[in-house]
């Protein structure tokens, strides 16, 4: 345990009472005494803030803006190249397979890219990058950074009681604005379905920033817990669970994050790990897919859960790999992956609990509409 | 009303023995969303994991305190397992058992004793 990293703002989740668990070699608060549901629940109709510093935050430099996006381009089969300034836009680092590295978020600040990595996997991206990365391009690892998330329909307000200039940005906008004297960067973006922003402040100014943020009444803080619910309610993949290396996005339904320009016949086709695979399977389909589910009873069915096309079935036709209780939903909400011929909305498979074949209906994502301020 | 370590209560109504989560095992769950409960006329052994509880965070399980016959259960925290919050030791009761002699309850922890153990 002593091998636990510690959160810039670890003294201040304590006071909050937070409860702290490991996650991700962080010692994090997974709930605040108004608990889970209160939490989730007051994300959805005020504003929360969450400590999301465990993320890995990485810079990108080349000679400008486009020969680092180009680099990038070789690991992510994404159009980094063509992200406007002071965008933002999500990807992933994919392997020879066609797997899924890491999912991560990363935006074109004029002149490099910022990007925000999961915690989990932040030494082993930065080392795929350090592998991989031409040597005109180098690579920064933020240290001295803390990040926050703000979400909410009235995070806006919240944020711009200290900068005005925040209200004009637009759902992945970036950009960099004084917030009490720090040199915030945010981005109109989050993890929740939420309208919202993610601010990088230096270390030093985290607590300050954290207190004005709190000591709004629109403002509760909120642990991982409802970071999670949030999250699976959005539709949203957890990394290690809804997606990992033995997950290609086609399968797991990421094709919209796949532009035309790398795709088959697009003018920088491929030239990504595993682009066979995924190029095909953009074409031809995959075998199975990610999909949402809606448990019909009221028992909750959690991770590892297997799924059958019949309850009376022996083998199992797929598994989910999130799930739990949406307390906006006010029922068990779950994704997992099953065979292209069980993806469709309506249809009905079952799922074992303790047990029992209990049955379970596919739905279309998200659960909860996402309210992005587009 | 008596405790058991892990951390029931029950208590002595019209011969029967009534069970429920102590305050701290509520505290603990979290908001909890499911609850199962066992089938009226079932005969339990004490050990036997015969209730599901699920919250927000985790699925749990409640064995039997007792040797005994479930002669009742509140099918209120089933329609809404937020009871079992907001209201442990009373309303959120889980179940009654039957039992050969209800002075077993004094085999079980006071609530000095189960105090002692949570804090």
């Amino acid at each position: 345990m002593s091998d636990l990293k510690s959160l810039p703002l670890d003294g201040l989740h304590r006071e909050l009472g937070g409860k702290m668990v490991p996650f991700a070699g962080y010692d994090m608060p997974v709930q605040y005494p108004a608990g889970v549901m209160k939490e989730h629940l007051h994300c959805r109709s005020h504003a929360g803030l969450f400590d999301v510093s465990h993320m890995g935050q990485v810079i990108l430099r080349g000679s400008d803006y486009e020969a680092a996006a180009l680099a990038l381009e070789s690991l992510v089969p994404v159009n980094a190249a063509g992200l406007g300034e002071s965008r933002q836009r999500y990807g992933f680092f994919t392997n020879e397979q066609g797997g899924i590295l890491d999912d991560l978020m990363f935006a074109n600040r004029g002149d490099h890219i910022f990007m925000v990595v999961n915690a989990a996997c932040k030494e082993a991206d930065i080392a795929h990058l350090r592998a991989h990365l031409p040597a005109n391009v180098t690579l920064q690892v933020i240290e001295d950074r803390a990040l926050l998330a703000l979400q909410g329909p009235e995070a806006e307000a919240v944020l711009a009681a200290l900068n005005p200039a925040v209200a004009e940005m637009k759902f992945m906008d970036v950009a960099t604005v004084d917030l009490g004297g720090a040199e915030a960067w945010i981005s109109r973006s989050g993890y929740t379905g939420e309208d919202g922003f993610e601010i990088s402040v230096p270390v030093d100014a985290a607590e300050a920033l954290a207190r004005k943020l709190l000591a709004d009444d629109r403002v509760l803080p909120i642990g991982l817990g409802a970071r999670d619910s949030l999250r699976l309610e959005a539709g949203l993949c957890l990394y290690g669970h809804d997606i990992d290396t033995g997950t290609s996005p086609v399968e797991a339904g990421l094709t919209w994050a796949i532009q035309k320009i790398r795709r088959s016949d697009g003018a920088r086709e491929g030239g990504f790990p595993g682009a066979d695979r995924i190029l095909s399977e953009l074409h031809n389909g995959a075998e199975r897919a990610r999909v949402g589910l809606k448990p019909q009873g009221r028992a909750p069915m959690r991770e590892g859960v297997s799924l059958f096309a019949e309850a009376d079935r022996e083998t199992p036709i797929g598994c989910i790999t999130s799930g739990g209780f949406g307390p906006t939903v006010e029922g068990p909400v779950a994704m997992g992956y099953v065979p292209i011929a069980f993806a469709a909305p309506g249809t009905v498979i079952y799922g074992e609990v303790r047990g029992k074949r209990l049955p379970v209906e596919v739905v279309a994502l998200p659960f909860v509409p996402a309210r992005f301020k587009r | 009303m008596k405790y058991t370590e892990d951390h029931e209560w029950l208590r002595v109504e019209d011969d029967l023995i009534v069970v429920g989560i102590t305050e701290h095992a509520s505290t603990s769950l979290g908001d909890v969303v499911f609850v199962e409960l066992p089938e009226v006329g079932t005969m339990v052994a004490k050990g036997d994991e015969i209730v599901v509880i699920e919250s927000v965070k985790a699925a749990s399980d409640i064995a039997a305190p007792i040797d005994g016959e479930i002669v009742e259960v509140n099918d209120a925290i089933v329609d809404e397992p937020g009871k079992v919050n907001e209201d442990p030791l009373g309303e959120a009761w889980f179940f009654k058992l039957k039992v050969d002699d209800v002075s077993v309850i004094n085999d079980y922890l006071d609530e000095d004793a189960y105090n002692a153990l949570v804090d």
